[in-house]
């Protein structure tokens, strides 16, 4: 029953894009963790307390001050830091902006209090550890680290010391992106978000997406594509992208988009190719049952004429 | 037709003279435009202390804009609308072409050390996020050395006329920026921060050295 309304809700919700309806796929279907319920994040909005991250300038001397900086320095330029674990030009603060610190752009403080935590996507209990892992196998479409390697070590010394002071298992405000309520008022629309890309967008990730380069380095990172983030990630998503657009793009003026366009032009771009999902194994529906069974990925859907997965970016 | 083919060879060699962009920039075009190089060096590395621009080695469709944008009034100065008014569109064109393809002066690889200032250097690359100001670096690119028609370098340009340049933006007295993102960024800069990130990117070396934030 639970499903079915689920279904139907957001059937309602997307009902221009075209895919399966969402499917019951059996066992292997990870259950939703109790603690991430509608009602009880509904609740936590009220009284989600604020929360402002210590300055950069109070990082302390000494090898622990040298593990937090080497993780605000991977976070920061991730394909130079952590070349091992990168496939794509993304760093960890395209999306999370200011280094990891702004609010409603996933800051690393916003997560730091919430792990362990049970995560739907992989149907377990992740450490934070985990969770950065996941980052970089699919946000970062390349290897996840060892939980003992530096590279993890020095980001989570990073998200700690950022979090001193924060109550800790508390939903913080500014937490994650705005997704709360933030729905769009017409279903999303891809030739809408075109529109939108052309005349919001195009200035700075370009007309083809692929952001813009000096000397080998991105400037603005490219959206989709072999460079972009693979069909794991969670900005595939497009509550999260509409989310993530409507609080922070363009850079400084947050909030400009109407909610409509947000929610059109995040369709627009989780509606390209992108590097295939790394659980992906020959079977493009299968894995959209088992890993994309939401409208709220196109994976395996066909959204103007094209099925998305089938040709993943290389 | 015989008249009009006349008429066409009579301005063929008129039009290829006023197009000449190099002559322009010595002699101006003879119809109200003044010589470029009075004011921005005959290298085309322009004057930092009366701060008048580089125009040496930016972007072609940067330069054609702004001199379209001086005509059009949506860059207010009273140097350059009556000068970009004076030029046509040939003309315009053909001086963005032949600036954007000179050098940029071997002088500005080493740039005059800023007066040290602290809150200069943070905004450029970091930004003050909780006036929603993100780095200058995010669309200039870091160091400051520009990326593509839109968000010009501003390493290798001086302090005056950067700083001259937020003021116009807030101001109002330039409002040709897309989404009219310089006009909000700047709105947020105290005067103190307009002159210290001003003084930082000038003390940019262009090129940028090796792993420039």
């Amino acid at each position: 029953m639970k499903s079915l309304t689920m279904a139907l809700l957001c059937a309602c919700l997307l009902a221009a894009c075209s895919h399966p309806a969402a499917e019951v796929s059996g066992a292997a279907k990870p259950e939703r963790a109790p603690a991430t319920g509608v009602a009880s994040a509904a609740a936590s909005k009220e009284t989600a307390p604020a929360f402002a991250p210590p300055a950069e300038s109070d990082i302390p001397a000494g090898p622990l001050g040298d593990a937090i900086r080497r993780g605000r320095a991977i976070f920061t330029d991730t394909s130079k830091y952590a070349p091992d674990y990168v496939g794509n030009t993304l760093n960890c603060s395209n999306c999370h902006l200011d280094a990891g610190r702004l609010a409603n752009a996933a800051p690393l403080w916003g997560a730091w209090g919430m792990y362990p935590q049970y995560r739907s996507k992989n149907g377990r209990v992740n450490s934070f550890g985990e969770r950065l892992q996941g980052c970089f196998r699919y946000s970062m479409n390349g290897k996840p680290p060892p939980l003992d390697s530096d590279v993890i070590v020095a980001l989570e010394s990073y998200a700690w010391w950022m979090s001193k002071g924060a109550p800790n298992g508390v939903k913080l405000a500014g937490a994650g992106y705005p997704k709360q309520g933030f729905k769009p008022p017409q279903p999303p629309d891809y030739a809408r978000g075109a529109a939108v890309y052309a005349k919001d967008c195009a200035l700075c990730h370009g007309a083809d997406g692929q952001g813009q380069q000096v000397a080998g380095r991105n400037v603005f990172p490219p959206l989709w594509g072999a460079q972009s983030f693979n069909w794991g990630a969670g900005m595939q998503q497009l509550d999260n992208a509409a989310a993530f657009i409507k609080a922070n793009m363009p850079l400084s003026r947050g909030g400009m988009l109407s909610d409509q366009d947000a929610w059109d032009v995040a369709m627009y771009m989780d509606a390209h190719e992108r590097p295939q999902d790394p659980r992906y194994h020959g079977d493009l529906a299968a894995t959209r049952a088992k890993y994309h069974d939401t409208p709220m990925s196109l994976y395996g859907t066909t959204v103007n004429g094209h099925l998305l997965g089938s040709e993943p970016a290389r | 037709m015989l008249r009009i083919l006349a008429l066409l060879a009579l301005l063929a060699p008129l039009a290829a003279r006023a197009t000449d962009a190099a002559t322009i920039t010595r002699q101006g075009n003879g119809k109200g435009a003044a010589p470029c190089m009075a004011c921005h060096g005959v290298d085309g590395g322009g004057m930092a202390i009366n701060g008048y621009p580089r125009l040496a080695g930016l972007d072609a469709a940067y330069i054609r804009r702004q001199l379209d944008d001086f005509a059009n009034g949506t860059r207010s100065n009273p140097v350059m609308q009556p000068n970009a008014s004076a030029l046509d569109a040939n003309e315009r064109a053909a001086l963005a072409k032949y600036y954007s393809a000179l050098p940029v002066p071997a002088r500005f690889a080493k740039p005059p050390v800023a007066k040290p200032d602290a809150s200069g250097e943070r905004l450029a690359v970091r930004g003050d996020w909780s006036r929603g100001l993100p780095a200058c670096v995010q669309c200039h690119a870091p160091g400051g050395v520009g990326v593509g028609p839109n968000f010009p370098p501003l390493a290798g340009q001086s302090a005056a006329y950067i700083a001259s340049q937020l003021r116009a933006w807030q101001h109002g007295t330039r409002r040709n920026d897309p989404l009219q993102l310089m006009q909000h960024v700047a709105q947020r800069l105290t005067p103190q921060e307009v002159e210290a990130v001003a003084g930082w990117f000038a003390a940019q070396p262009l090129p940028a050295r090796e792993g420039e934030p």
